[in-house]
Order: C-alpha cells, then sequence, then structure tokens
C-alpha cells in the first residue's frame, strides 16, 4: 500500500486488527483487503494456465517451436513498457492522494500509453505469428502459448478499460473516498499484471528462447 | 441464428418433449400466477433487487431445493432403468438419453444442488453468527446469487433447447472434444458451469473478506462459531480451486471453439492435464461441501446437547488440516491411469492421512453428544443419522484410497455407493438439518416436527436401501454408467436400489408437505423469542426473522458461545440512545448482469455470434453503469431502532 494510505485516519489499526478484537473494519481497509483475495484468485487461473504450457511447452508437432518464433528484441520493449507503465501508474496514485489533479491525469494519460502500446506490440506479434502459420491450432504448444500469453493481454485491455473509466470518474466525481478505494484496487491490479508478465516473460520467453 | 433452429426443440422423442413440455407449463403457469396475483413489485423490490444477505441466503436455499427435484427425476429415472434393463431388455431410455441423464444428474446434484444449499446456508447464517451487519460487499453477493441462478436456468434450458452433455458430470476430453462430441450438450455444460462458476468465485471472495475483517467487537478467531471456522476453510478452497476449474473448462471450450489443442488426441494434447486439472479443483470440492456441513453439525450438536462443544480448538486444528490436506490427494481420483507405483503410494497415503482430522472431528460430536441433555429435534436426527452414515462412507473411502484395491473398484459401482455415502450422508444431511436448524431464524415460526422426523426417516431408510446394493454390486463387477447389463444375478439388487429411491422420494413429498403445512399454520408456530431452541451462537440474540440490520447495537463478544454467555448473565439494560445505522440500497445490478449473461452463455452456446457479443457488451456496460453511479445507503434513523428493539424485547419477555 501506497504512503497515502498511512494510518493517520485509522490509529492502531494494523496491530489491533491481528487479534480480531476491535469490530468490524473500516471499507477502505474491507475493500482493499478483499481485492487481494480476488487478485489471489486470479493469479491462481494464471496457474493453471502456466501449468498447463510448461506441460506442452514441447509439444510443437512438427510446427515452430518458441526457439523460432519469439523476438527477444521485440519482448524486452514489452517488458519496458509494462514496467514503466506501474511505476507511472504508482506516481498518479502518489498524486490523487496528494489530491494533485493534474499530476493524476498526466500519470495516468502516460500509463494509458503504455499499456495500449504494450498491447499493439504483443497483437502485432500475434497477427506475425498467424500469418507465418503458427497460430493456436497449429500445436499443443502454440494453443497453450496464445492462451496463457492472450489472456494476460486480455487482463491487460480490461484494465485499460478500467484506467479511462476511472479517469473519467475522477474528473466528474473529484477525488472522493469511493473513488480513491477505486483508485486503489485499479493499481493493485495493474501491479499484479506485472508480476504475472515477469514470470511469463521469464517461463515463456526467455526460457523459450533458448 | 447459429446454430439454433426448430429441429433443436425434441418433438420425435416421447420422454424429453413430456418432460419439457412439464417444465414449460410449470414455469409459465408460475410466472402467470405472479403477474395474476400482482406480485411483480413486491417481488422485484423485495427479493430479485435485494442485496441483504439474509434474502440472499433464501433465494440460494430456494435455487437449491427446485433443483433437487431435477436432479433427484433424473436420479429415480436412472434406477428404473436400472431396475428393468436386465438381460436382453433395453429398458425405457435409449443410451443417447440415459447418458444425457447421468451427465445431468451429477452436475445439477453436485453445482446447483448442493452448492448453492450450502453457500445459501453460509450467507444467511455467517453475518449473523459474526454479529455484523451484512456481508463485505452486498452487491456483489447479489451478482453471485444470480450467475449461480443463470448456470442453474442454463442447464435446465437444455431439457427444451437443444441436448445436454453425455460425458459423465466431469466432461472428461478427448470424449468431450468437438471430434466424439459435436453436438451443443457439452456446450451447455461449459458454459453454464462457467458463469455459475464465476459467481460461486466472487461469492467464496465475499465470505473470506466477510470472516476475516468484519467481526463484532470483541469476536476473536478463537471465539468465532465453529460454523464460521468451517466457512471461512470452504470459502478459501473456493477461492484457491475455482479459478483453477475456470481455467480447465476455458482450455477445454478453446479446443472446441477455436480448433486448439490441449487436450485432443492430436496436435501434441495432453488429455491427462485436463484429468489432473480437474481433479486440483475437484477434490477440494469435496470438502467445500463437506466441511460447511460439518460446521452445522457441530452448531446442532452443541445447541441440542446443551453444552459446550467438546474440543473447539481441534475442531478447528482439524477444519484447517482437511483445509490444506485437501489440496494433496487429487491423483487418489485417477490411480489406475498409469502414474506409477511411487505416485500412487504417496497420494494414497495422504488420503489416508485425511481420514485423521475427519476422526477428530467425529469423536468430538460424540463426546459433545455424552452426558449432554440431548434434545432430539429434527436436527440432532439429521446429525446422529450422518454420523453413522458417514463413518460408513468414510471407511469405504480408505478402502480405496489403498492403491491396488482401487483397481479393483475403479469406476464401478462400489465408487459410485461411496462418494453417495459420503455427499448424501454428510451433505445433504447436513443441509437439511441446517434448513430446519435455521428455518424458524428466517421466516419467525418453525417448521412442522411430526413431518420432519418422516423426511428423516424416509432419507436415511432410502439411502440405505438405494446405496448398499451397490456396493455389493460393484464387487460383483458392476461398472458405473451402464445403461442396460446382461448379467441378469444383478437385477435383485438393483431393484432394491429402486425401492431405496422411491423411499426416498417419499422424504422428498414430506419435506415439500412440511412446507405448505407449516406455512399454513405458521400463526400457530410464531416464535417470538428469536431463540426457539435454546441457542448458544450470536444470531439467536436478535428477532426472527432479523431487521435488515441485523443488531441495533453491535454486540460485545467476550467467549465463546457468545449469546449463551449473554443468558447466563441475565439481561442487560437497553442503552438510551441508538446510534443510526446505514443499511445498503437495493440494486438491481446482479439480476441485470445475470440476465445478460444468460443471453451471452445461450448465444456462445448457439454459435450466435451477434448476440454473444451483444450480450458480453450489455453486460459489461450494465457493471460500467452502475459503477458510474454513486451507491447510497438508506438510513435506519436512532429512534426507529430503539421502537424496534422496544417491540423486540416486550415480545421476547415471557
Amino acid at each position: 500500500m501506497s504512503a497515502h494510505m498511512g494510518t493517520a485516519e485509522l490509529p492502531g489499526l494494523g496491530t489491533t486488527m491481528a487479534r480480531g478484537g476491535e469490530g468490524p473494519a473500516p471499507v477502505r481497509i474491507v475493500v482493499g483487503y478483499g481485492f487481494w483475495i480476488f487478485l489471489l484468485s486470479d493469479i491462481i487461473m494464471f496457474s493453471a494456465l502456466f501449468a498447463s504450457y510448461a506441460v506442452l511447452s514441447g509439444q510443437t508437432a512438427g510446427g515452430p517451436s518458441g526457439r523460432e518464433l519469439f523476438e527477444l528484441r521485440h519482448v524486452g520493449i514489452e517488458t519496458l513498457c509494462l514496467l514503466f507503465s506501474s511505476y507511472t501508474c504508482g506516481l498518479g496514485l502518489l498524486a490523487i492522494g496528494r489530491r494533485q489533479l493534474r499530476g493524476f491525469y498526466l500519470a495516468f494519460a502516460i500509463t494509458f500509453v503504455l499499456g495500449a502500446t504494450f498491447l499493439g506490440l504483443e497483437i502485432s506479434e500475434f497477427v506475425g505469428m498467424v500469418t507465418r502459420g503458427a497460430g493456436p491450432s497449429r500445436s499443443a504448444f502454440l494453443s497453450a502459448f496464445f492462451s496463457l500469453v492472450g489472456l494476460h493481454g486480455a487482463h491487460v485491455t480490461a484494465g485499460l478499460l478500467w484506467l479511462s473509466f476511472m479517469v473519467a470518474q475522477t474528473a466528474a466525481r473529484g477525488p472522493r473516498d469511493f473513488v480513491r478505494r477505486r483508485l486503489l484496487c485499479f493499481s493493485l491490479f495493474w501491479h499484479a499484471l506485472d508480476i504475472i508478465w515477469v514470470a511469463l516473460l521469464t517461463l515463456v520467453y526467455l526460457m523459450g528462447a533458448r | 441464428m447459429g446454430k439454433l433452429s426448430w429441429s433443436a426443440i425434441p418433438f420425435d422423442q416421447p420422454i424429453p418433449m413430456a418432460a419439457s413440455l412439464l417444465i414449460t407449463v410449470g414455469v409459465f403457469a408460475v410466472l402467470g400466477l405472479v403477474t395474476w396475483k400482482g406480485w411483480w413489485p413486491y417481488l422485484w423490490r423485495e427479493w430479485l433487487t435485494s442485496v441483504d444477505h439474509k434474502r440472499i441466503g433464501v433465494m440460494y436455499v430456494l435455487l437449491a431445493l427446485v433443483l433437487l427435484l431435477r436432479g433427484f427425476i433424473d436420479a429415480i429415472m436412472m434406477r428404473s432403468q436400472l431396475a428393468i434393463a436386465a438381460g436382453g431388455a433395453q429398458g425405457y431410455l435409449p443410451p443417447e438419453h440415459y447418458d444425457q441423464i447421468f451427465s445431468a444428474h451429477g452436475t445439477i446434484m453436485i453445482f446447483f444442488m448442493a452448492m448453492p444449499f450450502l453457500v445459501g446456508l453460509m450467507n444467511f447464517v455467517v453475518p449473523l453468527q459474526l454479529g455484523v451487519r451484512d456481508v463485505a460487499f452486498p452487491v456483489l453477493n447479489a451478482i453471485s446469487f444470480w450467475l449461480t441462478a443463470s448456470g442453474a436456468l442454463l442447464v435446465n434450458v437444455s431439457l427444451v433447447v437443444g441436448e445436454f452433455a453425455r460425458t459423465g458430470w466431469l466432461a472428461y476430453p478427448p470424449l468431450s472434444e468437438l471430434q466424439f462430441s459435436p453436438g451443443v450438450g457439452v456446450d451447455y455444460y461449459l458454459w453454464s458451469l462457467e458463469i455459475s462458476g464465476i459467481g460461486t468465485l466472487l461469492a467464496g471472495i465475499n465470505m473470506v473478506t466477510t470472516i476475516l475483517k468484519l467481526r463484532a467487537p470483541g469476536m476473536t478467531y478463537m471465539r468465532m462459531p465453529v460454523f464460521c471456522w468451517t466457512s471461512l476453510c470452504s470459502s478459501m478452497l473456493i477461492v484457491a480451486a475455482f479459478p483453477v476449474l475456470t481455467a480447465t473448462f476455458g482450455m477445454l471450450l478453446l479446443d472446441r471453439y477455436a480448433g486448439m489443442h490441449f487436450f485432443t488426441n492430436d496436435g501434441g494434447g495432453n488429455f491427462m492435464m485436463y484429468i489432473n486439472l480437474i481433479w486440483i479443483w475437484g477434490h477440494p470440492e469435496v470438502y467445500i461441501l463437506a466441511l460447511p456441513a460439518f460446521g452445522i453439525f457441530s452448531e446442532v450438536i452443541a445447541t441440542f446437547a446443551g453444552k459446550q462443544l467438546f474440543g473447539y480448538r481441534s475442531m478447528v486444528l482439524a477444519t484447517l488440516a482437511i483445509c490444506v490436506l485437501s489440496f494433496m490427494v487429487w491423483l487418489h481420483h485417477f490411480f489406475t491411469m498409469g502414474a506409477g507405483a511411487d505416485v500412487n503410494a504417496v497420494f494414497g497415503i495422504m488420503s489416508m492421512i485425511i481420514a485423521i482430522p475427519t476422526g477428530v472431528k467425529l469423536f468430538n460430536w460424540l463426546f459433545t453428544l455424552y452426558q449432554g441433555r440431548i434434545r432430539f429435534e429434527v436436527p440432532v436426527l439429521w446429525a446422529i443419522g450422518f454420523m453413522v452414515t458417514f463413518a460408513i462412507g468414510g471407511m469405504t473411502g480408505v478402502l480405496q484410497a489403498v492403491p491396488p484395491a482401487d483397481f479393483v473398484l475403479h469406476n464401478s459401482l462400489f465408487l459410485v455407493a461411496h462418494f453417495h455415502n459420503v455427499i448424501i450422508g454428510a451433505v445433504l444431511f447436513g443441509a437439511m438439518a441446517g434448513y430446519y436448524y435455521w428455518f424458524p431464524k428466517a421466516f419467525g415460526f418453525t417448521l412442522d416436527r411430526r413431518l420432519g422426523v418422516v423426511s428423516f426417516w424416509c432419507w436415511l431408510v432410502g439411502f440405505y436401501l438405494a446405496f448398499m446394493p451397490l456396493y455389493a454390486l460393484g464387487l460383483l463387477g458392476m461398472t458405473r454408467r451402464m445403461q442396460h447389463y446382461a448379467d441378469v444375478t444383478w437385477q435383485p439388487y438393483l431393484i432394491v436400489a429402486e425401492v431405496g429411491a422411491v423411499v426416498i422420494l417419499c422424504g422428498i413429498a414430506a419435506t415439500i408437505a412440511q412446507l405448505v403445512v407449516s406455512i399454513r399454520t405458521r400463526e400457530q408456530r410464531r416464535d417470538a423469542t428469536g431463540d426457539p431452541w435454546n441457542g448458544r451462537t450470536l444470531e439467536w440474540s436478535t428477532t426472527s426473522p432479523p431487521p435488515s440490520y441485523n443488531f441495533a447495537v453491535l454486540p460485545q463478544v467476550d467467549s465463546l458461545d457468545a449469546f449463551w454467555v449473554m443468558k447466563q448473565r441475565g439481561p442487560v439494560a437497553p442503552p438510551e440512545h441508538y446510534q443510526s445505522i446505514e443499511v445498503p440500497r437495493n440494486s438491481p445490478n446482479g439480476f441485470v448482469t445475470a440476465f445478460f449473461a444468460v443471453v451471452t452463455g445461450f448465444a456462445l452456446i448457439w454459435h450466435i455470434w451477434w448476440m454473444a457479443i451483444l450480450g458480453l457488451a450489455c453486460a459489461v456496460l450494465t457493471l460500467l453503469v452502475f459503477g458510474w453511479m454513486e451507491r447510497h445507503e438508506d438510513e435506519v434513523s436512532g429512534e426507529q431502532l430503539a421502537d424496534a428493539e422496544r417491540a423486540r424485547l416486550r415480545a421476547a419477555s415471557p
């Protein structure tokens, strides 16, 4: 949790809640906690696809393998875009915590552009592979590849939609409590996509391109 | 319209046609009655848009009871088919129809009967037991329920339009792949379970957050009622297991819709991966169902024995142990599939170890009953019936945990008898006990005791008649999922099993009669005290039915069995002033989202792409629109609370 989430409003919460004797937690804690649990479940869903990819990654059925298909330079740019977008997302959250709306809009605009660039690069990679005859129905390896990477891409797409929605809502409603709670959840989501991408980059691209 | 045409309706098959007509007429009769009586505004306002955890809990249980009927009709059809289809006889159900029936029976009973029943009871009871006003996310709770109901609806639509899967309740590939199941049956199965699975996952997240973050002041973990503990563990299992189910079904859908090769025979696919993944969900699922039932029995036994639960701490530890171990045994569902002796040995031993915490629980219940002043109310009958039945089912389970024995018993009726023994014996008995136990809390009047006793004995006797012969048949070599059989010496056993199914039917009839009779005589069976059973936990400390805010003042908890201790200390003077309370306002979000989920699911099943895109877009739009509006809450003022509390105390004092 970022700095603006400090305990100034909720004195002593961290220590007493652990024992659970203090009664119901405040809304912001409940919302953030529930969203963490959702993210855990989402990561478990990814883990099922990671496991499938690990099982099927050698099953090329005579088709191209990762070594022939992956371009690490391309993937490197994608990675930079996504990781840097998390940094700007964090800056945006700090700005909204200080009620600096202009800084928030700027940071989130950059986040959006970086996320969209990532997505564009991913789509271009997919299109390139399909036109080379290496589409998802070519082999079990490619089915697992497109599903795993595509699921992450679908999450990024949903994240971009959510980001636009949140910017619009902040503009319309101002940095009210419920808006800031949602921005916190969004930022958790965006960071979780990074964690998944790092695992994906390692398991799929770096190990696959060897 | 994609693959959809008039030929999808089974005009040429008398049995499915009669069933679809019956369902269609039934549904329209109910809708017509509601319209004629002018009940729509009431239903919409008080139920369909409700975000109150109690209302949602009641709707879950109602859904479960209706689907219990549907699943049971499938069951009795199978039993009567097998009672006659011996030797050269083919019975009255052709194989392609019989296969759909056993697939639908399993799917419905697990996903749309047992799950909603227990999730419903958890929803209703847990916030009351924790002494709080609602679950963590009330609107999300409504969305969860309506998505579950959407899945149930789609499964039942398959009866009228098209067909259901013929692939068993877990749809193993490669049989469930497009190559071998080109029809819409498997698609009905997959989409309805994807939609309801998301609902269940969200319900699990909601429940975990509620239990860990919303508890009455003073309610530490070790002061939580056991039912809250088991609900917590069950919900954690939902959060950890259901995403795997979603992903696995997603991969099978990609195989079927996008020509991928996850589980196909060609292209490098690996169908064993499906079987591993589905059981990584499937075995925890057993405990997702069983743990809340264990919690219900713990509450019932402590209440009606008039004693604190024996070994509370060991009960909590046993629950947590089962929760963790449940993820380490999945391979015992397919010992025969060539993992090798070492792997089988590990999973066999792990499976046997689970019997230890389960045994701890059984002894705790027995010791709670020992020297208690037991009141033999209906829930206690279910609890004792459970202990006997579950012990037998558990032991046949341990037998099958021995890999060499499992090679003989795998896919035989012995296995079928075993899992019905534990699921009926634990989950269904527990749900029925909970239904009778908490009914007065939900509606303010008790259920008829006599018919409850009749229902219990019919279920118990019927269960033994229906399933004990199946153990014998399994040892005689009869495999599951047979539409007819050549060996006529099996027939007497199957006739006994058929008689058992009829006895269970009497039990179900008694349950329905009980509900009707109790509603008709509700004025005589009103419970003004809110505490009809002399209960021990906080749900009994408020009125029956509880007000929308549950508690005017959040109870202060300083021990286990908080309400029991409060009663021992005697009445406390009510506070002079009440602080106003905010209760969440109703929202049609869940109902509308689920409506579009049904449209999308139906369109995808029938490959009606424009409708699928439209439905999905509308569902997303619904969420965005409701997300845009700021949530408002209704306020209950201090004066209203004071009036309500005075009325409550007046009614409760004898």
